[in-house]
């Protein structure tokens, strides 16, 4: 009979209106600055750059070797090479960046910045609330803004952090296994000149001067 | 003029507790009245009523935008507005504090008239839509003793006033210059004349059985009580379905889902106020839900007894309580339909109201005859809902019959 349906649908809808208040499972949205969704693994939204322990100046893991900059897409990220080095995290004497800036208003947070980091040092951030009054120098972020801790990255990405983590530790052993192997064959090369040394003065007449294994030095050009 | 005052005061010590509550806005009109010059009182009785209702319908109005959106949102699962509060506090009031921040918008938003526009009548539309609108509730009585004009005609009065409407949605439509603005317009005009008529006939049952169309009347018809319950005019066949008939076409007058093809949004951006902003904008808005407010005043005083108690245990609520208390209600019912019913078609709105309403309406006119000169039996009830409900059948089958409804099939999609 005509109408039926019209009252089928105002009992659904009489449902539904009783039912969000009884209900909180049936309300699709959340109230964002009280309540937050959790965000999901593999949230991205504009890169930070990495550092180990607690100073970010000492322990970035950026050496300034431009990759990112120059796969950029759209070309958001400006970066100054320092002129004097300081160690990284294996010892080795690297060039560090003086200026590191984003520019996030350009930003696409495409990721190709942390696909072709061979430095596990830029990452992608979960902070979306960046907001300002300033559009121009508020949306364009420096070094110092960047730089997040590595315990941060743990808090965002843990699994990826772990991963980033193993794979330094890796190199950092291969670094340190290559160094120990070569300071021991370095070692092995001096006892062994040594003993050839001392075989040869053994070998040689008593009171006879030793040969010179060196060249005199030469006379300088004119 | 102090014995005046002293005679008004005498009189309303006289009255019960129940009694004084609600002649307490009479009585206050009253002793205003008794202070001045006998030259000036009809003036100063006038703008009094006026102000009155000036301030309570639009604050009513401002309440209820709050309240839909809230009720839609929670038919839809969502929250609705339930941020702003008092200001510079952390009280929210569940929202109910938004009306302000939205009326403070439209009033400092930029106010554009189209180059094309015709500028006088672009610029009259909105006052010619909400004049009439108000002129409306002069004959609405909201309780007992306040009706502002209580004169003879106030039924046919209501329905004259409330046929300028259509000229104002007109006026806006044709002088904005834009497309989409005139179709508004046109189907406005449409649809408005199409269920004027559903909506005066399905009255028309009320003035044959109270015989006067002076609306203190109808509701003093109403007003008595057998068992301890009201004889309202929805309690009768005729007057049930007068008043389905009357809710309908009070929900195409003032342009409400699932009517509300003269400004659907998702078709015709806002219809006839397309190319209007700022407080012209706000203007239309609020005539349109003053429209609305009158327009279920009347159908209260019509069908549902005016400003009496269902039963009469509950009559020492104040007569105006009542009255609003049974608008607001309607206007949930308003706000249900709308987050229910999807948006007619035109053939659909046009169908319903000349197949189905207008001769349902005719032949409720007959059934309130057979109810005025049948004795009052049982006999008459089972005659009048008989005759009422094998007409609605076949009215409904006849309205129903011809679609094809079922699966829809695709010719080349698949």
């Amino acid at each position: 009979m005509l109408g039926e349906q019209i009252i089928k649908g105002m009992a659904v809808t009489a449902k539904n209106f009783f039912g969000s208040y009884v209900s909180k499972e049936r309300l699709t949205t959340v109230q964002y600055p009280e309540e937050r969704l959790v965000p999901k693994e593999n949230t991205r939204q504009f890169p930070f750059l990495v550092y180990d322990g607690d100073d970010a100046e000492k322990g970035l893991r950026c050496v300034a070797c431009q990759i990112c900059e120059k796969e950029c897409p759209p070309q958001c990220i400006y970066i100054i090479k320092s002129k004097d080095k300081k160690p990284d995290y294996k010892g080795q004497a690297q060039v560090y960046p003086i200026t590191f800036d984003i520019d996030i208003s350009v930003c696409m947070s495409c990721s190709i910045c942390v696909e072709v980091c061979p430095f596990e040092s830029i990452k992608m951030d979960t902070e979306f609330e960046l907001s300002t009054d300033d559009r121009f120098e508020g949306l364009l972020l420096h070094k110092k803004d960047l730089a997040k801790s590595n315990s941060h990255y743990h808090k965002v990405h843990a699994q990826d952090a772990k991963d980033s983590d193993a794979a330094l530790a890796v190199e950092k052993a291969k670094a340190e296994a290559k160094a120990k192997a070569a300071a021991e064959a370095k070692a092995k090369a001096d006892a062994e000149a040594k003993a050839k040394a001392a075989a040869a003065a053994a070998a040689a007449p008593v009171g006879a001067p030793p040969v010179p294994t060196t060249p005199p030095p030469a006379s300088p050009n004119k | 003029m102090s014995e005046q005052i002293h005679h008004a005061f005498e009189a309303f010590q006289r009255l019960t507790l129940v009694e004084k509550t609600d002649q307490l806005f009479v009585f206050l009109k009253h002793l205003i009245l008794v202070c001045i010059p006998e030259s000036l009182q009809p003036l100063v009785s006038g703008l009094l009523s006026v102000v009155l209702i000036m301030s309570v319908f639009p604050g009513i109005f401002a309440i209820i935008t709050v309240i839909e959106r809230k009720g839609l949102g929670r038919i839809q699962n969502r929250y609705g507005p339930n941020r702003v509060g008092i200001p510079f506090t952390k009280i929210r009031l569940c929202g109910f504090g938004q009306f302000i921040p939205d009326g403070i918008k439209s009033l400092t938003k930029e106010d554009i008239v189209p180059r094309d526009a015709d500028k006088i009548v672009h610029f009259l539309a909105p006052i010619v839509m909400l004049i009439p609108v108000l002129l409306a509730y002069a004959v609405l009585p909201f309780g007992k003793n306040m009706t502002v004009s209580d004169f003879d005609a106030g039924l046919l009065f209501f329905f004259a006033v409330g046929g300028a409407v259509e000229l104002s949605v007109f006026m806006a439509g044709w002088s904005s210059r834009n497309k989409y603005s005139m179709l508004g317009a046109m189907r406005a005009i449409a649809q408005m004349i199409s269920y004027e008529i559903p909506l005066i006939l399905s009255a028309v049952t009320v003035v044959m059985i109270v015989g006067s169309l002076k609306l203190t009347d109808i509701v003093a018809a109403q007003n008595y009580y057998t068992l301890g319950v009201a004889h309202w005019f929805v309690f009768t066949p005729w007057g049930l379905v007068g008043f389905i008939l009357f809710f309908i076409a009070s929900l195409a007058e003032s342009n409400r889902c699932p009517f509300d093809l003269p400004e659907a949004e998702s078709e015709i951006i806002a219809g006839y106020f397309t190319e209007y902003s700022g407080f012209k904008f706000a203007l239309f808005f609020l005539g349109e839900y003053l429209g609305m407010f009158a327009i279920i005043g009347l159908g209260i005083t019509l069908f549902l007894g005016g400003w009496t108690a269902p039963v009469s245990f509950l009559t020492f609520i104040p007569s105006y309580v009542w009255f609003l208390g049974k608008m607001i209600g309607i206007v949930f019912v308003f706000i249900w339909i709308r987050g229910t019913l999807p948006r007619l078609r035109m053939d659909q709105l046009m169908n319903l109201a000349w197949k189905f309403m207008l001769p349902l309406a005719l032949i409720n006119i007959l059934v309130a005859g057979i109810w005025h000169f049948m004795c009052p039996d049982w006999q008459r009830w089972l005659v009048c809902t008989a005759i009422i409900f094998g007409a609605y059948v076949v009215l409904g089958r006849g309205l129903m019959g011809n679609q094809k409804l079922g699966k829809r099939t695709y010719r080349f999609a698949e």
